[in-house]
């Protein structure tokens, strides 16, 4: 099993990114699940959202406490939230910044991956530069760095169940897809 | 065709709802109910669901229009949560004593205060004598199943009472996993329209809601009694042919997860049985003989099938994601009472999750470890609160 959480601001779509990761597992064939940590949401508050991938049935209804992948929407989490929490020794992290990973100190020694998904958002209008909307432009990241779904899979169904702006979403995907870095790229 | 999709335990209710063919829908909104009512709205707007949508001003009033819609011989359904499900109590009384099949879903929310908008049993086992039958579900594919059968188990003309389908909140409602979404064609092949004996007609006029007087009243009680002694068979019956027409098994009165000739064996109901499957399964490998049994008909009480699952067992663990003020949680003192003459083994009742605290694997795990301690050790406490801040410790370890 598969286990990803995602921190993010409300208005960045964090919910539906899991949701829509949840959607290119299950297209090809695995077991999902995509929930978010409810508390009583409003726009600019951190978010956090999970999806669960695995090939036999997804059965665990509890919260996910040991992520094998975290997902960073806002750096400015980074002085609240304690993104690592919990995070398997081995698991990655995908950072939302323009900042090469090894610039990134999060105090633990796990793979991190950034990719500069606000500017790629903007790029394709989506949101504005003071509150682009990076969800779709991240998974493009995620799916690079830990090859959990084809982007082909990924892009298609953004083309189809992406709230609105199909066709940027899934250009602003394929783009951080070829743009994110890893610590070993350079 | 049928077809799987990606939808929250709310919009499978929705989802019910519209391939049940529900005639009218009356309701207010609440967390963490909106949506199956968004969604509702929407279908009927879009003209994908050949319903009338009436918005009401409170709980009291949704209820008290579908009752009205139900009374009229239309196919009648609601959805609430914790609060409006209480304001609802008078009318969800008038419902079954009106014999009237309306089906409706509670998003298991705690009561407040404190406020809470989590998942918790107490505000659906609250309403445990209002006549409503209460199904629980463990996943948002039996949310949509459960919806269908109730309808076909309710407008039985032996049984004739309203139902609950009770989903956790935000664990099933707002959580997203695939669900089969069946071919219109099959539920209608299924669950023919409701066409009820008697109904509000002006061709035919008839009096409704009239006076019992004491030679009468209790003549009316009995007939509830009567058609709340037929409904465990209805349910099994039922879910037989739902297990045939659509190949799904959704688990009749109490859904039995490798109970074969067990020596401790865990009750659960609602979301806590799906996690509990793989605790269970865990533990069996470690050579503990231990088996689940998820209560799914909470209402009426499946006293006889319980009597028959205990013969033999040592322990039962029950596991109640509700305190109902007074002793302990309802699952564990239904279940001594059906047992109560019978075989009795030691009964244990946990006390766990209120107010949606996380119930992860390894929480459980301790549970079913407790429970299977208790065949040496006898037992050390009739109700244990599990995982508070000041027993964390413990149950953490």
């Amino acid at each position: 099993m598969i286990e990803i959480r995602f921190h993010g601001r409300g208005g960045q779509g964090s919910v539906i990114a899991s949701e829509l990761l949840a959607r290119a597992a299950f297209a090809e064939e695995k077991d999902v699940q995509s929930f978010p940590m409810y508390g009583v949401e409003r726009r600019g508050a951190p978010v956090t959202a999970f999806t669960r991938i695995d090939e036999n049935v997804v059965r665990d209804k509890s919260k996910i406490h040991t992520p094998d992948i975290v997902i960073v929407l806002d750096m400015a989490l980074l002085d609240s939230v304690d993104v690592t929490e919990g995070l398997k020794p081995d698991g990655k992290i995908i950072l939302n910044t323009g900042k090469p990973p090894e610039e990134v100190d999060l105090g633990v020694d796990n793979p991190k991956y950034t990719v500069d998904a606000s500017e790629i958002a903007v790029k394709h209008g989506l949101g504005s530069k003071v509150a682009p909307i990076v969800n779709t432009a991240i998974l493009g990241a995620v799916v690079k760095a830990t090859g959990i779904v084809d982007i082909e899979t990924l892009v298609d169904v953004i083309k189809e169940h992406a709230p609105a702006k199909k066709e940027e979403n899934a250009k602003a995907a394929e783009e951080a897809y070829e743009k994110v870095r890893g610590e070993k790229d350079e | 065709m049928s077809e799987m999709k990606i939808v929250s335990g709310n919009y499978a209710a929705a989802y019910g709802s519209k391939l049940s063919r529900a005639e009218v829908v009356a309701a207010y909104p609440i967390t963490p109910q909106t949506e199956v009512v968004e969604k509702i709205a929407q279908l009927v707007a879009e003209g994908e669901m050949d319903a009338e949508f009436i918005k009401v001003e409170s709980e009291h009033s949704a209820m008290a229009a579908s009752i009205a819609a139900s009374n009229a011989g239309a196919r009648a359904f609601t959805a609430t949560s914790a609060h409006g499900l209480a304001l609802m109590h008078e009318l969800l009384m008038w419902a079954s004593g009106a014999r009237l099949p309306v089906v409706m879903t509670n998003i298991n929310r705690a009561m407040g205060p404190p406020w809470s908008v989590w998942a918790d049993h107490h505000d659906t086992l609250a309403q445990k004598g209002t006549g409503q039958l209460q199904f629980f579900c463990e996943n948002n594919q039996e949310v949509l199943d459960s919806v269908i059968m109730a309808y076909k188990i309710c407008e039985d003309e032996e049984i004739m009472l309203p139902a609950m389908i009770v989903e956790d909140a935000f664990i099933l409602s707002h959580t997203k996993e695939p669900v089969e979404i069946y071919d219109q064609e099959l539920v209608d092949d299924f669950l023919p329209s409701y066409d009820p004996d008697y109904k509000l007609d002006v061709d035919q006029p008839l009096g409704f809601g009239s006076l019992g007087m004491p030679d009468w009243y209790m003549d009316f009680r009995y007939k509830i009694f009567e058609a709340m002694e037929k409904v465990p068979e209805k349910v099994e019956e039922v879910n037989q042919e739902f297990k045939e027409v659509f190949g799904r098994d959704p688990g009749g009165l109490i859904e039995e997860y490798k109970t074969d000739g067990v020596d401790v064996l865990i009750v659960t109901m609602g979301s806590i049985s799906s996690t509990s499957k793989d605790v269970i399964d865990e533990l069996r490998e470690e050579g503990h003989n231990i088996g689940l049994a998820r209560l799914r008909t909470f209402r009426p009480f499946p006293v006889e099938k319980f009597r028959e699952l205990i013969k033999g067992v040592n322990v039962v663990g029950v596991l109640d994601r509700n305190y109902t003020f007074g002793h302990g949680g309802d699952a564990a003192r239904e279940i001594k009472d059906a047992i109560y003459g019978h075989h009795e083994p030691i009964v244990k009742d946990y006390i766990v999750g209120l107010g949606g605290r996380d119930l992860t694997p390894k929480i459980l795990k301790n549970i079913m470890e407790d429970a299977i301690a208790l065949q040496d050790k006898g037992l050390d406490k009739e109700i244990e609160w599990v995982d508070l801040k000041v027993n964390q410790k413990r149950w953490r370890r």
